[in-house]
């Protein structure tokens, strides 16, 4: 009896001890991919395109990042900075997630960020804009696949003085967003040698333009600079029309101003300047496999966001090469970034020590139903990333 | 700033204060006839907006275009949609608490942004302004006023009017105004009160729905418009005293005047500068300018 329990106990520890390793190192646990983005409310077709963009680019290789298969979770963050941390919190601590991606709403990615920050999970963020994520709060494990504020913002204040105008008004929505793009403006226009002589802001996301408007045909300034976007973007290009300014006083902005506005925004959009780091007639052979691709796969066109979507997947994909699979190792993942180059639709770009991407903004001209690339506004610009100690 | 910009800033203040009258006359009559809060009240202003947008094809297809075609085809839908509703929602909230009111309407605005969410997608959308309408007013030099600003304006104002010769020289507005005293008094005297509720709420709804789709072409048409305006609505409610078309009329104004000044001499207090006069206002007559009743 004894002998034979000890022969049995034995037989099966041993096969135990030969099984469990065998099986750890035949497939790797998956990578856990955790989703904060919103899925319902205005900016729900963001998130889709953004999760669109990063499922092709997981297509495109198989399946697999970093030599890992990959699981999703996901939570709504319902574009409500409020709930960011509950939501965020939700994939670290009950998923377990290697990396999280989010999300669109700048105040919700800041809330994600600063969670991150302390747990240290990898962040990846393919739109929220603040400029603080890649500036005074950035971290070691957190990146960003789309924009700083600043950036659009500083490109097209260049640009516009570039074609000679030498005063401008600024008018947007006053919250972080609008002061930090028209913050960027101004010291690209100034520094060019323009003179911003009116700020006009009215309190987010309020759309009764029309005194400002009178304010601005009162000011009389060479251009217009603003920032807005939705709802709100389609009102301003609109009014900005119908109140017989735009014959008189160009309109420029950052690229939301139009993007995904245009048919409603009609024939007051036609001409309007705008920077953004993509642009619809790219035309480079890059571009045009990634638009055929998408389209193809999701029945629709993609846009600024799908492509954030995609290069999130390609930086994590690159990274995550670097420090075989281990999304724990964000010392190693950061290295790899900061010296890779991502060969985004958009065109090639690098990551900034702030991991912020380095790129070029475009200058785009509404033509159509378009948002054609005319120029480049400012050439891979790099966010200054104020108060970053990377 | 010279005389010109602040004549034109005076138009853009009065047009704006008419626009929210508009909007609030309608939720301060179902409040001061019915006692109902209708917290759906922005919803019918956003089904307004989208029905000049979604109606504008068809209509144009069925009658040969023309925006005024849409304008009366919609308040005859928003009519018959506040009739409906009246019938299946409100007529059961007269006697009830207004937390449960509340509790209701709120519940409406989640089922119609849905619906809305379902019929024509999340997107933002633009309505035209009739080419008759599309010049604008040029005054100075740079300075210009669009025509059509000048209509709903226009369109406000004759309604305010109406309003008000209904209310105080027609027997019906007498029979309103009697009804919203004492109910059981003018049931007694033979008159349908029932019917009379259902009348006044389809006007309520009718009217908000006429701003909507006045407002569309100037607005723009976008999910989440009827919260905006709601919340608006209310301080012009509780400005101009609660159930008092009167206060709505003169609250309405005085917030276009103070949001529209308050936007161009102080930008960054602008959001807080109608609060502010609402917090004034209540310090000094805490039942608004006019008690209704």
């Amino acid at each position: 009896m004894f002998t034979f329990n000890t022969y049995r106990f034995t037989l099966i520890a041993a096969a135990a001890a030969l099984a469990i390793p065998a099986s750890y190192a035949q497939a790797p646990a998956k990578l856990k991919v955790g989703f904060m983005l919103p899925a319902t409310g205005t900016f729900a077709a963001l998130g889709t395109a953004i999760e669109n963009g990063f499922r092709l680019y997981l297509n495109e290789q198989g399946g697999k990042l970093g030599g890992r298969e990959v699981e999703f979770f996901k939570v709504d963050d319902e574009s409500d900075p409020s709930k960011a941390i509950d939501n965020v919190n939700k994939l670290i601590k009950r998923d377990n997630v290697d990396v999280l991606i989010g999300s669109v709403h700048s105040g919700v990615a800041m809330a994600m960020a600063r969670v991150a920050k302390s747990s240290g999970t990898l962040m990846i963020n393919p739109n929220g804009g603040a400029d603080a994520i890649t500036g005074s709060m950035c971290a070691v494990n957190i990146f960003r696949s789309s924009f700083s504020n600043w950036q659009p913002g500083f490109a097209i204040g260049q640009a516009m003085a570039a074609k000679g105008h030498k005063t401008a008004a600024t008018i947007t929505w006053k919250y972080a967003a609008g002061d930090e793009m028209a913050k960027g403006f101004k010291e690209g226009f100034e520094k060019a040698g323009g003179k911003v002589t009116k700020e006009l802001n009215l309190p987010f996301p309020n759309v009764e333009f029309q005194a400002l408007l009178t304010e601005i045909a009162s000011a009389k300034p060479d251009a217009v600079f603003s920032f807005f976007a939705g709802g709100g973007a389609v009102k301003f290009v609109k009014d900005y029309d119908s109140a017989g300014l735009k014959k008189g006083i160009p309109l420029f902005g950052t690229g939301f101003l139009t993007d995904g506005t245009l048919d409603a925004q009609g024939s007051s959009a036609q001409g309007v300047l705008t920077s953004l780091h993509y642009a619809d007639g790219l035309n480079t052979p890059r571009d045009n496999a990634f638009r055929l691709a998408y389209a193809k796969t999701f029945k629709m066109q993609p846009d600024v966001y799908a492509v954030q979507g995609y290069d999130a997947a390609q930086m994590l994909g690159v990274g995550l090469a670097a420090v075989k699979g281990d999304a724990k190792n964000t010392e190693g993942f950061a290295a790899a970034l900061v010296k890779a180059t991502i060969d985004s639709p958009r065109g090639k770009f690098t990551i900034s020590k702030a991991h912020n991407p380095i790129q070029n903004m475009y200058l785009r001209e509404v033509s159509g139903k378009e948002n054609k690339v005319v120029g480049i506004a400012s050439k891979s610009l790099e966010d200054p990333a104020t108060g970053c100690n990377l | 700033m010279d005389i010109t910009t602040f004549l034109i800033q005076c138009l853009n203040a009065v047009q704006y204060g008419l626009l929210l009258f508009l909007v609030a006359s309608g939720l301060t009559l179902i409040f001061g006839i019915m006692g109902v809060i209708n917290l759906a009240h922005g919803s019918f202003y956003m089904i307004g907006a989208y029905m000049a947008f979604a109606l504008t094809p068809i209509v144009s297809s069925v009658f040969g275009g023309g925006f005024f075609a849409v304008l009366l085809v919609g308040v005859v839908l928003s009519v018959l949609l506040g009739y409906v509703l009246e019938w299946a929602f409100y007529s059961y909230l007269y006697n009830r608490e207004h937390l449960q009111q509340v509790l209701m309407t709120y519940g409406l605005i989640l089922v119609f942004e849905e619906l809305r969410s379902l019929l024509v997608g999340d997107d933002v959308h633009g309505v035209q302004v009739p080419d008759i309408l599309a010049g604008t007013l040029q005054l100075g030099d740079m300075m210009t006023y669009p025509v059509y600003r000048l209509f709903v304006s226009a369109v406000c104002l004759a309604l305010a009017v109406g309003m008000y010769l209904v209310f105080t020289r027609t027997r019906l507005g007498m029979m309103i105004r009697a009804g919203a005293s004492n109910r059981e008094m003018v049931q007694s005297l033979g008159i349908d009160i029932q019917f009379l509720y259902r009348v006044v709420f389809a006007a309520g709804v009718a009217i908000a729905a006429l701003a909507g789709m006045v407002a569309a072409p100037v607005s723009s048409v976008y999910p989440g418009m009827g919260s905006q305006v709601l919340i608006i609505c209310f301080v012009v409610v509780v400005i101009g005293g609660i159930g008092s078309i009167k206060g709505a009329f003169v609250a309405a104004l005085m917030i276009g005047v103070v949001d529209t000044f308050g936007k161009v001499f102080l930008p960054q207090a602008s959001g807080v500068l109608v609060y502010l006069l609402m917090a004034g206002i209540l310090l000094w007559k805490p039942d608004g300018l006019f008690k209704a009743g």
